[in-house]
């Protein structure tokens, strides 16, 4: 979404770049669209028969036919699904169980994701800001150092590895947590019946699992801003009146040295939200990932392709309101550096 | 990084020479000498020995820790060794890295030569007692899965296929994305947009449902080598992007520069000034950040083949190898099974992370705009 960071931005070019971003917004979700609908014209051999296997009656063969419109041409097709999306937010419906509707299945998933990547984001910057603090104050000490070999071999844990593990330690011998069991916030969707308490209890296996990566980002790059601001001379202005270190850190510092990060974390919500489909298998979560894999292992392509439309639209539409935020919070950046 | 070259005075620098202030600041060696090193280094081959052969019948949840304390004291150990040898400014960390990285693809090309116990034939393996523990002086150095296949013998051959996968994805990616990179960032205009909203596109989609939906159209991979080339392409849809814009990026950088300026002056052609000019300096960064994407691209193959969707056992992949051990009962009675090639992959992972962070840091000019 950087394609335009290096034009000089006047005041009055703030909105015009805004302007472009958003236009050039439309390509993109057309391209990836198109991606996901084409699939199934890729797919070797008949989709229809695909999705029934072998034994099934002409009737389901035709119905199936009918729902993926296999016997309009591929753009006509394509026209059709699209102004239903757009106009109607309608996404189709479920190719294996044809009494559900696509955007039902996922109505009822997202919110999972939602949720899992405003908590992961939110603990790893709990745990990463402090670290990073600690870690540029004591540059290049004992503590930094051990702070950032640590940092490395998380990032260096692939996600299959360190949900295993947790689940070795926290469930299965010492029996905390449970193992691999979602319980909704809300069964019914109303407020009034909260399964808070169990909730909770799932979602912190999953959590850690995200974050273990997470972290180890957020205190690299936070480190790094903080220990390039700390030599900047209103630092040391007000290391020479006699402010504390808690003073230098968290007025001083702090807030000249977040805007990387800030755009990191909303980058990073944008990028959890869809990229969590190896925590959702470890720990059977039902979210929007899991629906998709497993959908596309029973060609069940409405799914397939809604579930990926959603996602992009979620992932580009944070991104770009990261961008605006970004221009609105940097002065530097309004007045073009 | 800066952090690096802050400089303390020695708290009595008052009464000191000029030389001593330097001597002083010089780093020293670790404390012990050679032979405290090797000490250290003993005591923790005595522990991780103890922990892998003699502890065999201790729960997990004891040996796991002594094991990764062995491992942490080894490394002191060789630490002190090599700095008191190679002086105090020695990166054994790095070292260490490379070390692995060399033995692991020696072992991965050589594999075939080597005297494993039956890794790939369950027929052949059938008669054995299935789920042995690692036992570093038994026929199963590092224990034995469910088919009784042994597990350092997959691991070898399942880097074969997993780093062969990543490199294969890599190398298309350098190539393609630095063409695609050097034409966006030097011609600009419209070439770059279209260029630029063809990468944000397929960036835009969650990398993982990207890959298993192509995966799920080309169909499988059923043998190892077939699982390389046809896994390798496939991550390199989502490799190339990455590349293009890091290519791009640092064309744009290169392209004001004056011996840019002063090959055009001279009549340069476009295409001279493409390949002879820009090209070599764009490449340091490309490749040096390739490491780092064959990292990504060793734990994005991992997880595709931990999700069922790439070779299947009993030909091993590091994924398919721990989701054999996935299972709840299995991990729970037998962790070795994910766990053994689960420390391969980390440790494979995390060499080629250092090794790419060493290549950034030397190539890197101030973290350009990507």
């Amino acid at each position: 979404m950087s394609l335009f960071r290096d034009a000089s931005l006047g005041d009055g070019q703030l909105l015009r770049t805004i302007g472009i971003k958003i236009l050039l917004l439309i390509p993109v979700l057309i391209i990836v669209s198109f991606g996901t609908f084409v699939l199934v014209d890729l797919v070797p051999g008949d989709p229809a028969q695909q999705v029934l296997g072998p034994n099934s009656t002409a009737d389901e063969y035709e119905r199936i036919r009918l729902e993926l419109g296999l016997d309009t041409p591929l753009l006509e097709r394509y026209w059709d699904w699209g102004t239903k999306v757009v106009v109607h937010g309608d996404l189709g419906k479920n190719l294996i169980n044809p009494r559900v509707d696509v955007s039902d299945t996922l109505q009822r998933s997202f919110p999972i994701n939602l949720e899992l990547a405003f908590a992961s984001i939110g603990v790893s910057l709990l745990l990463a800001v402090p670290a990073a603090m600690a870690s540029a104050y004591f540059a290049g000490r004992r503590l930094d150092r051990s702070l950032s070999v640590t940092a490395f071999g998380m990032i260096s844990v692939p996600p299959f590895l360190s949900g295993l593990i947790l689940i070795l330690i926290f469930a299965l011998s010492l029996g905390w947590l449970p193992d691999s069991q979602w319980t909704r916030l809300t069964n019914n969707g109303s407020w009034t019946d909260l399964n808070l308490v169990e909730n909770i209890k799932s979602l912190v296996l999953p959590v850690l699992t995200i974050s273990i990566n997470e972290i180890a980002v957020f205190l690299r790059l936070l480190r790094g801003d903080l220990i390039g601001t700390l030599q900047e001379d209103f630092v040391l202005a007000a290391k020479a009146k006699g402010m504390p270190t808690r003073h230098l850190m968290l007025r001083e510092a702090m807030r000249p040295s977040s805007f990387s990060l800030i755009t990191l974390a909303g980058v990073s919500v944008g990028r959890v939200i869809g990229g969590t489909v190896i925590v959702e298998r470890i720990f059977s979560i039902p979210g929007v990932g899991k629906q998709v894999v497993e959908a596309a292992t029973k060609s069940d392509y409405p799914i397939v392709q809604g579930g990926v439309l959603v996602l992009a639209i979620f992932y580009v539409a944070i991104n770009m309101g990261i961008d605006i935020l970004y221009g609105f919070l940097d002065p530097r950046i309004r007045r073009g550096r | 990084m800066a952090a690096e070259t802050i400089v303390r005075l020695p708290s009595d620098s008052s009464n000191m020479t000029v030389d001593e202030v330097f001597a002083s600041l010089a780093p020293k060696p670790p404390r012990g000498g050679v032979i405290g090193g090797a000490g250290l280094l003993l005591a923790a081959i005595v522990a991780v020995y103890l922990s892998l052969a003699t502890l065999g019948d201790l729960p997990g949840i004891v040996k796991v820790p002594f094991f990764l304390v062995g491992v942490y004291v080894a490394i002191r150990g060789i630490d002190t060794i090599c700095k008191n040898v190679k002086g105090p400014g020695f990166d054994t960390g790095l070292w260490l890295c490379v070390t692995w990285l060399g033995l692991l693809g020696l072992a991965a090309i050589f594999a075939d030569f080597l005297p494993f116990t039956e890794h790939v034939n369950t027929v052949k393996s059938i008669a054995e007692p299935g789920n042995a523990r690692p036992d570093l002086f038994s026929r199963h150095p590092l224990g034995s899965n469910n088919f009784s296949l042994d597990l350092l013998g997959q691991s070898v051959y399942a880097a074969r296929v997993s780093v062969g996968t990543a490199l294969m994805a890599v190398t298309v990616a350098v190539v393609l994305g630095s063409i695609i990179g050097l034409a966006a960032g030097y011609f600009r205009g419209w070439l770059d947009i279209a260029i630029g909203v063809f990468t944000d596109s397929i960036l835009s989609v969650p990398a993982l449902l990207l890959l298993i939906a192509v995966v799920t159209v080309i169909g499988k991979p059923k043998a190892p080598f077939e699982s390389v080339w046809k896994m390798g392409l496939t991550l390199a849809i989502v490799a190339v992007p990455t590349m293009a814009r890091l290519a791009r990026a640092n064309t744009m950088v290169f392209a004001q520069r004056e011996f840019v300026l002063a090959a055009r002056s001279m009549g340069a052609s476009n295409r001279r000034i493409i390949f002879r000019e820009i090209a070599p300096n764009v490449a340091l960064p490309v490749l040096s950040y390739s490491f780092i994407i064959i990292a990504t691209l060793i734990v994005a193959e991992g997880s595709l083949s931990f999700l069922g969707i790439g070779l299947k056992q009993p030909n091993p992949t590091w994924g398919n190898m721990i989701a054999e051990g996935q299972v709840s009962n299995v991990l729970r009675k037998y962790p070795h099974i994910a766990l053994v090639p689960g420390f391969v992959m980390f440790l494979t992972v995390f060499s080629f992370n250092r090794v790419g962070e060493k290549f950034r840091s030397l190539w890197d000019q101030r973290e350009a705009k990507i």
